[in-house]
């Protein structure tokens, strides 16, 4: 019998007011609750049937999750700030202007503004083996299908791989990670405050998931520091189409160059892992040297050390490649399609 | 409480994919509660263990004079593979379990490379009690099991005739080495198989492979995680009968490759374990007509 996929299953549904409230119900519901910010990657997992909650709590009612403010010089931004607030901020575009051009550069402008940058960075993998409800290494099973000899796997993992192949599909991650965020999580245990470097986990380390947030815990707000703020920012985008579509690869540096050399730098890119991929050590190999063609060069064969493509996936290595070079290189971000 | 999870294949059929992990508890507590009834009993109702004194027996002071006063009892090969084989065994539970109750962490890598540091390792042992050491010396036969029968029936207050003491492993250890045996068999078989599903150098990682189907995978995966559980309480119990103060000789042996003479008299039966008279028990002694 044909599943009908055009209705919401039953769930239980809780509208908190409160950040105390929300942690509160996630406690008492545990693995069966469903965190709701904008819903745009939650119901489709749902009206798939493919995850199937029992509780579902809503974060809409909650003010304290919305809003940019100042945080030390830099900035903290609610999780529950819509993607087109967070593009049209005067103290993003003021201080990290790579943070709009990235949430800019995610869907379409209706998904912007319902979608939040909470959600954006805690969306699930696009993998469609894994969204079509097989039973692989990621739901729980033994097989990854996106991993043999006949899959198709075009948009699938270069590096991280481990038995699972899928990517991170989020464009404002990267430029968090380059901007040396820190993702502040709250649960019954009080709060937490996470590097979006380790926010961020691979197949390795839990094949289940794709950040560290835990039953019970909720991200409510990410602050970036002063550290990079109005630094050289480079952000590009490689997708199919030019809008609404998720990145094939995508590349955030911040970069502090003095006198014609990199003084220090941060670089990341997503959409060829399972998380967000940071060149530390193309960061370190490119520091104090100058920007030009040869460093450039250099960063790009470095990045790409360790790759591992799949059958149709080949493409990357030399996308990564090239992308970190024009990272280097600096210039106006790109968007390219 | 379940024992298998089971998944549904892409072609819709209901294949089991791992144990319900919830048995390494089981597995644990099991493990526990022998251990917490094995002391009460030794404790409590057990009869004190009398060693023979070599003084007072003609025949022991006899063998006594003839030997040194250590006794080898495993060669330095032997005792590297047990360590070796112990150290892989550690981190390969620790890494397949501490992930399941919580403890997040890169195992996969670790988990491999420590299994193929096993199989090398049990591939060594195979050769080595197979063409040096000797190789029935650690399997039951029917003398043990009558021996063990009267045992049993001492130890419930039956008239039995007195057991013979044990060649150079006691029954136990034989016992344990066989349900090593088949928890590591179960392991390491399906264990190299599945290497093919992740990747290593060993092979172009493909599910297909060796064209396998789906459910048969899944009873792959099942008994390498049966396999996993059951060594919880194994490595338990070994660990606790290695630090019993009555079994201490033998662990020491296994670190200083020796067990003293008069342990070696008391414990052992010379014409079950022959020693020559440099002492070393550890390789089978030669027979009379081979001695030039």
């Amino acid at each position: 019998m044909a599943v009908i996929r055009d209705v919401m299953p039953a769930f239980e549904l809780f509208q908190p007011g409160s950040i105390d409230d929300a942690v509160s119900l996630l406690t008492q519901n545990g693995s069966d609750a469903w965190v709701l910010a904008g819903g745009l990657d939650s119901f489709d997992w749902m009206k798939d049937r493919i995850k199937r909650p029992k509780v579902v709590v809503d974060l809409s009612q909650i003010k304290e999750l919305t809003g940019v403010r100042d945080w030390n010089g830099g900035l903290e931004i609610g999780a529950m700030t819509t993607l087109t607030n967070v593009v049209r901020h005067p103290d993003v575009i003021a201080k990290f202007k790579i943070l709009s051009q990235a949430a800019e550069a995610a869907a379409s402008p209706q998904i912007r503004n319902q979608g939040t940058i909470g959600g954006n960075v805690s969306q699930d993998t696009r993998c469609w083996y894994y969204r079509s409800g097989f039973d692989c290494y990621r739901a729980g099973g033994i097989t990854c299908f996106a991993d043999t000899p006949t899959a198709i796997n075009r948009e699938h993992a270069i590096l991280g791989a481990d038995r699972c192949v899928a990517v991170s599909p989020s464009d404002s991650a990267p430029a968090f990670v380059a901007l040396d965020a820190k993702m502040v999580i709250r649960s019954a245990r009080g709060e937490r405050v996470v590097d979006a470097e380790n926010y961020f986990i691979g197949p390795a380390y839990d094949i289940t998931r794709m950040t560290i947030l835990q039953p019970g815990e909720l991200l409510t707000a990410i602050r970036i520091p002063a550290t990079w703020a109005n630094t050289e920012f480079y952000f590009e985008k490689v997708r199919d189409r030019p809008v609404w579509d998720f990145p094939l690869i995508n590349v955030a540096s911040a970069k502090v160059v003095t006198g014609g050399k990199i003084d220090r730098i941060r670089l990341v890119l997503n959409g060829v892992a399972a998380h967000p991929w940071r060149l530390s050590q193309v960061e370190e190999a490119v520091t104090g040297k100058p920007v030009n063609e040869e460093t450039a060069e250099m960063a790009g064969k470095m990045a790409i050390e360790g790759a591992v493509p799949l059958r149709y996936n080949g493409y990357k290595v030399l996308l990564m490649r090239n992308l970190v070079k024009r990272a280097i290189r600096g210039g106006d971000s790109k968007e390219a399609a | 409480m379940n024992i298998i999870q089971w998944a549904i294949s892409p072609w819709g059929q209901r294949v089991p994919i791992h144990i319900a992990w919830d048995l390494l508890w089981v597995s644990a507590i099991a493990g526990l509660l022998f251990l917490i009834v094995h002391a009460i009993y030794v404790g409590y109702w057990a009869k004190p263990e009398h060693e023979p004194s070599v003084a007072n027996d003609p025949k022991l002071a006899a063998e006594a004079a003839r030997l040194p006063e250590h006794i080898k009892r495993h060669s330095f090969g032997a005792r590297m593979f047990h360590w070796i084989m112990a150290g892989s065994m550690m981190v390969l539970l620790f890494t397949a379990f501490l992930p399941k109750i919580g403890y997040r962490f890169a195992w996969v890598k670790i988990h491999w490379i420590a299994g193929i540091v096993l199989v090398i390792s049990v591939l060594y042992h195979i050769i080595h009690t197979t063409f040096v050491l000797d190789f029935w010396s650690i399997w039951p036969n029917k003398q043990d099991i009558q021996d063990a029968s009267y045992r049993l029936d001492r130890a419930m207050g039956k008239r039995a005739p007195e057991p013979r003491k044990f060649g150079k492993y006691p029954l136990e250890n034989k016992m344990f080495h066989m349900a090593v045996m088949a928890a590591g068999l179960s392991v390491i078989l399906t264990g190299i198989f599945m290497l093919s599903r992740v990747r290593t150098p060993f092979f172009t990682r493909n599910p297909y492979l060796f064209g396998f189907g789906d459910q048969t995978w899944g009873v792959m995966y099942v008994l390498h995680g049966l396999g996993g559980v059951a060594f919880i309480a194994l490595v338990m119990t070994h660990i606790y009968f290695a630090i019993r103060p009555e079994k201490f000789f033998l662990t020491k042996s296994m670190i200083f490759g020796w067990i003293t003479r008069e342990k070696y008299l008391g414990h052992h039966d010379p014409e079950l374990w022959p020693v020559p008279e440099n002492g070393d028990g550890s390789v089978p002694a030669k027979s009379p007509e081979v001695v030039t």
